[in-house]
């Protein structure tokens, strides 16, 4: 038997023995009959099972909102894990009072989540909310019932409310004893850092969780085996080297979006994440892991596929070896990864200065949608030549797919229309797209060649159009 | 005003449903094993290895049922558990009882199932020409159809394919049931139509009515998949307390749900429309063909409500409108919010779509042109009786300026190149009542307590509609009391028997005027003993209005509380049974003609998109919408309706795509592959007036029907975005597919793509790499 999980629900400190692969939302609904967090799809989709986890980040608690229908409840060590029935004072909170008012509640079955999520938003917030930060809480939330304008129209009761932890808690909003909670957490996570040892059986690594669990949940909820990766140390984290970012491969998506070492090296990459995955899911969900599922489709693979990016690989058998991104992807959902072996970091290569990113993706719901087709390129030009071009795309083969052929057949081309269309033709005798939910292989292979001419419009407004594109192809 | 009744329950997550409710602790729990394949007939069922494994206290077949194996509601082709005919993937075969959820989901999966695999059909027109057809084809004519086209300077005609929509109902399909003494079963479920519940159950367990007790607290939404089909899981958890004894638990998990359950009918449709040279229409046909799955369910309702709504909003003087009910080897279709209404009026919209592409004048000009007036007759014989599309048509369209839209829309289309924008109208006009005449009828009870408290029961069942809260506000309006003195309880069948399903729009005008004559009733009792009490004429008027008793409209200084006392005390009775029917509905099958409706409800929705033509992608910028909602009842609550119904609209004529293999297996099938509105999709401007001194006299207090006529406003999506897909691509033929997935609507603009490619994009093969 492991040491007990030690955690604080709510209000109380908790000490129990969890089976290691328990989600969450059973450990709330099945073993502890807290009801109030609802099961919608247990995917991640829709956000009824929503809850906050705060951990400890120097002496502050910091919120975020997550799905527990895809999270291990291993995973709570040390952690504030709080359910909507924290949220029954003997009054209302602005948030609950602002959903009644407005009618944003209507059979009731989604709202828990809904106020948990937009709670966390102000927890998050310095600034008072505007209409996207209120439509970014919403937007992992599935509501059947409203149309969303009801729900959206919250904001407008929001402006006098005060955000942070103390902010909330003085003003009311939040009840008393939450100020008590870094305090608290300090004292167990000095005490628990321990991850659970591996047991026989079938041995599951659990990063974010949030495409694992979909995909064998009930599989991994039964296994004696699962280990936790978000509570070893060492694999969180994004630290800058000369020529390099280095990224723990248990660094979620949000973590990538709001650290300023990314943002310089990928301009864009907060309105990328605008268009992946929801905030709830965005706070789980790995960039490590989303390269080890090996989802041909991976949003985040894709970015880092046209960047230069290098794995390292450790076991309890053998050293450390690195291997190039590139070479990492052998066929469908196979990896060069042995099975003892652990992704511990991922480094970047800093582009040359000048490299320009693109990212595009069409999915057929724009927010929380799985790509149809998605693509990046990172190119470098000298005064119009190229010099640097990496093309990758996803859902075009059974692999994340770099476009080797068309990137080394764009160096010193000049940026032109002609270039371009010339480009995305020969980008479809790389690919093989096949048909399946995410739509038929003629829309992909259109798709395909949509994005990439998308790619050097962004880059290269001034050079290339759109309308010139289509005279081009016409011709 | 009052806001939801249980707003406060809802966001301090204290609303409970089904599962929440304390468990015994000899709760078990139940799941189903479905077939694997579309069609085949069985051969065998081997349940040894599953009755062995650990937990398992039952495994149960068609054989142990103690009753009838049948559940349809409409026509009797549809078993609980399948015997030696599986008609569609997840066709239940056997129920297993275990002591935990995971036990009977692991145990169903050592059912072993041996099969001689028929081939599926999966499309109604294939259907229907091997004779696959549900009861009986319907036709509505009106005028003289075959002998008007001489009369037509334009001629047009197609063909529309409609795609289906699950509901995604947040809570999925689940159900409770309690053995009693007696051998009476308590169930406590999740359904719109408690009644058929508590029969279908007596049914398969060969018990009376009167032994099974059906409650329903609320519903994580219904939106009409829980008319019908949530039946079948309450007789699940019936049958497994009652084989196993003890209390039993059914709930669905999501994907099961998907798999399991009905869906909106797809339909595939043919028309032709002729009009003059104006554009008037001069005649009107179109042939229905509907996808109704494995079994009946109530597709011949669904397909009745298409033929009413099959000429939408305009005034067409000779029609003939032609529907079958397709048997296919998909779960039986079944309602969803607009009822068949929704596929109808794509069809003739498409009509009057391309008679303006061919007349190349604006849609909405032709639209305008031909909108319903009084005294139009509908084509199953019902007059116009009022202005009201009209009136929403011209109040919409001149708060968003429609001529001057489209000149800013088109300005905007001549000087962008890969940005496009559309517009479009949609007028909605949607007959209230139950089509099924018996069913408009509803029955009430209220109790008021000694100490002035009151208790509400209706047939009606809460499913998010907001019915608890407009309910309380009718007898407190009713009795002169505090809303906060309501309690609105439980729907119950030993309480009030016989309901009819909360549906069809009608759930607030059949309940609330129910509850609003027993409260009434009250209320005269009350008053007899006012005057007693305050030593009144006869003849005097007696009001009890905030509490207080008043004669003449004078305050009398007895309240509430103490008239209540002096009631009871005097021996009178403080609780009644109301009832309500519809008056003046009536509807003959044979000719097809009636007056099938109380009245039309609907309004007039302007949408405006804007595309992105280079990646495919939408998105829906502004919707105003003009909606006789009579006299609101609960502004909030009744906006939730309008607002909701465009959202489920909008989602289906646009991402939520369902789609099945050629082997008849859903693909879309859950919600990370099924996608429907979320905050992001739904368009920030998003403007609902209620249409001005629109007071409805049937009530109650002037309220019409809200559930299901702003559905079809999103109706008007789909040609919004066919307009810009045509500013981008003129020359484009946009077929009248739906729902306009930014895959089509690429492929729509590129013609050419499919031209060149290699596969056809249409034969779909399994999900691999995704």
């Amino acid at each position: 038997m492991s040491r007990p999980l030690h955690f604080i629900l709510n209000r109380r400190e908790v000490q129990a023995q969890v089976p290691a692969g328990q989600l969450v939302l059973d450990y709330l609904r099945e073993t502890r009959r807290m009801v109030g967090t609802k099961e919608g799809c247990r995917e991640g989709d829709c956000g009824a099972c929503v809850v906050l986890i705060g951990e400890l980040q120097g002496d502050a608690v910091r919120y975020r909102a997550v799905t527990s229908c895809l999270m291990p409840a291993h995973e709570l060590a040390g952690k504030h894990l709080v359910t909507i029935e924290a949220l029954r004072g003997p009054r209302l909170s602005t948030v609950q009072q602002a959903i009644v008012e407005e009618g944003g509640s209507q059979c009731g079955f989604c709202t828990p989540g809904i106020v948990l999520s937009l709670t966390g938003a102000l927890l998050e917030h310095s600034a008072p909310l505007d209409a996207a930060a209120v439509k970014t809480a919403l937007g992992g939330h599935l509501c059947r019932c409203t149309g969303y304008r009801s729900l959206k129209a919250v904001r407008n009761h929001l402006a006098d409310v005060p955000r942070g932890l103390e902010g909330l808690v003085g003003a009311g909003e939040l009840p008393a004893w939450f100020s008590g909670i870094p305090a608290r957490l300090s004292a167990i996570a000095t005490s628990d850092t321990d991850s659970p040892s591996p047991a026989a059986g079938q041995h599951y690594a659990v990063a974010g969780g949030t495409d694992l669990y979909v995909q064998q949940g009930d599989d991994i909820a039964t296994s004696s085996s699962v280990e936790v990766l978000g509570t070893r140390p060492g694999l969180r984290g994004i630290r800058s080297e000369p020529g390099a970012l280095v990224l723990g491969p248990a660094t979620t998506f949000e973590e990538l979006a709001e650290s300023p070492d990314v943002r310089a090296m990928i301009p864009q990459i907060r309105a990328y994440m605008d268009d992946i995955a929801s905030i709830q899911i965005r706070n789980r969900a790995t960039v490590g892991g989303n390269l080890v599922n090996a989802s041909p489709i991976g949003d985040v693979t894709i970015l880092l596929l046209a960047l230069d990016t290098t794995l390292t690989l450790e076991s309890r058998s053998e050293d450390p070896r690195r291997v190039g991104l590139r070479d990492f992807y052998l066929g469908y959902k196979q990896l060069d990864l042995a099975p003892d072996e652990l992704v511990t970091s991922i480094s970047i290569s800093r582009p040359p200065r000048g490299s320009r990113i693109s990212w595009e993706k069409v999915a057929k719901r724009r927010t929380l949608d799985i790509a149809s087709v998605n693509s990046a390129l990172v190119m470098r030009d000298e005064n119009g030549v190229i010099r640097e071009a990496t093309l990758t795309a996803g859902g075009v083969a059974p692999t994340p797919y770099f476009l080797a052929e068309t990137s080394a057949w764009l160096l010193d081309r000049l940026v032109s229309v002609q270039t371009v269309v010339e480009a995305a033709n020969l980008a479809q005798s790389e690919v093989t797209p096949i048909s399946d939910i995410r739509g038929s292989a003629a829309y992909k292979r259109l798709l395909l060649r949509q994005l990439i001419w998308s790619h050097f419009q962004t880059l290269y407004p001034d050079r290339i159009s759109f309308e010139a594109l289509y005279r081009e192809a016409a011709c | 005003m009052l806001k939801n009744i249980d707003g406060a329950l809802h966001v301090r997550g204290e609303a409970e449903f089904v599962d929440d409710e304390l468990r015994p602790s000899n709760l078990a729990f139940g799941c189903v094993f479905g077939s694997p394949v579309a069609h085949a007939r069985v051969r065998s069922l081997d349940i040894s290895a599953a009755r062995r494994a650990p937990g398992v206290l039952a495994v149960i077949l068609a054989k142990d049922l103690p009753g009838t194996n049948e559940v349809g509601p409409i026509i009797h082709d549809e078993p609980l558990l399948a015997e030696d005919l599986v008609r569609y993937v997840g066709h239940p075969l056997a129920l297993v009882i275990a002591d935990t959820a995971a036990q009977a989901r692991e145990a169903a999966r050592r059912v072993r199932v041996e099969l001689d695999e028929l081939p599926p059909i999966l499309d109604p027109r294939a259907a229907f020409d091997s004779g696959e057809i549900i009861g009986a084809t319907r036709t509505f004519a009106i005028g003289r159809p075959d002998a008007a086209w001489p009369d037509c300077r334009h001629v047009v005609e197609g063909r529309c394919d409609i795609g289906g929509q699950e509901h995604v109902y947040l809570e999925t399909q689940r159900a409770r049931a309690t053995p009693l003494e007696n051998g009476r079963i308590r169930v406590l479920t999740s359904t719109q139509s408690p009644y058929a519940a508590q029969k279908h159950i007596a049914q398969v367990l060969g018990l009376h009515n009167n032994q099974i007790e059906v409650e329903v607290r609320r519903l994580g939404g219904g939106f009409g998949g829980k008319e019908d089909q949530a039946t079948h899981w309450a007789c699940f958890a019936a049958v497994g307390a009652r084989i196993a004894g003890v209390p039993v638990e059914v709930v669905l998990r999501r994907d099961e749900d998907f798999r399991h359950t009905g869906k909106r009918h797809p339909y595939s449709a043919d028309f032709r429309l002729g009009a003059d040279a104006d554009g008037r229409i001069v005649v009107f046909e179109a042939r229905h063909f509907q996808n109704a799955g494995a079994a009946a369910d109530l597709s011949p309702g669904v397909l009745e409500r298409t033929l009413y709504h099959g000429t939408g909003s305009y005034r067409v003087p000779n029609a003939k409108l032609f529907a079958a009910s397709c048997r296919t080897n998909l779960p039986p279709n079944t309602a969803f919010r607009g009822f068949g209404g929704p596929q109808g009026m794509f069809v003739i919209e498409s009509a009057l779509a391309s008679l303006a592409d061919s007349m190349r004048v604006p849609r909405e000009n032709l639209q305008a042109l031909n909108l319903i007036s009084p005294g139009d007759v509908f084509p199953y014989g019902q007059v116009v009786e009022d202005r009201r599309t009209r009136r929403t048509w011209d109040a919409v369209t001149k708060k968003v300026d429609l001529a001057g839209l489209r000149q800013r829309v088109d300005a905007f289309n001549a000087t962008h190149f890969a940005l496009k924008k559309g517009f479009a109208v949609m007028p909605v006009t949607f007959g209230i009542s139950f089509t099924t005449t018996f069913l408009n009828q509803a029955g009430a009870l209220v109790h008021v307590y000694t100490d002035g408290s009151v208790s509400v029961t209706t047939g009606g069942v809460e499913m998010g509609q907001g019915l608890t809260t407009n309910i309380a506000a009718i007898v407190s309006r009713a009795l002169g009391v505090q809303p906060e003195r309501i309690r609105v309880e439980n729907t119950n069948t030993t309480r009030v028997a016989n309901m009819s399903p909360s549906a069809a729009s009608s759930t607030t005008l059949l309940n609330g005027n129910a509850a609003l004559a027993a409260a009434l009733e009250i209320g005269e009792r009350l008053k007899l003993v006012a005057r007693r009490e305050t030593g009144s004429a006869a003849k005097a008027e007696v009001e009890i209005r905030d509490e207080e008793v008043r004669i003449d409209g004078r305050p009398t200084g007895l309240d509430w509380q103490a008239l209540v006392s002096a009631t009871y005390l005097s021996r009178t009775d403080l609780s009644a049974h109301g009832f309500f029917a519809t008056p003046d509905i009536h509807f003959d099958k044979r000719k097809e003609t009636g007056r099938p409706f109380a009245y039309h409800a609907g309004g007039t929705a302007v949408t405006e998109v804007t595309m992105d033509c280079v990646r495919g992608r939408y998105s829906i910028d502004a919707v105003h919408i003009v909606h006789d909602i009579g006299r609101p009842l609960n502004r909030v609550i009744d906006l939730g309706q309008v607002e909701g119904a465009l959202a489920q609209g909008l989602g289906w004529m646009t991402v939520e795509d369902l789609r099945y293999d050629d082997s008849g297996h859903l693909m879309s099938r859950n919600l990370a592959s099924y996608k429907v509105p979320d905050a992001f999709f739904m368009p920030d401007v998003l403007e609902v007036d209620f249409l001005e001194d629109a007071d409805e006299k049937l009530g109650p207090f002037g309220n019409k029907a809200v559930g299901e006529p702003p559905l079809m406003y999103g109706i008007g999506v789909f040609f919004a975005l066919r307009y810009a897909m045509k500013a981008f691509a003129p020359r484009a033929e946009i077929p009248f597919a739906a729902p306009l997935t930014p895959e089509r609507v690429l492929l729509g603009m590129h013609p050419e793509a499919l031209d060149s490619a290699e596969v056809d994009p249409e034969a779909l093969g399994p999900a691999a790499h995704s």
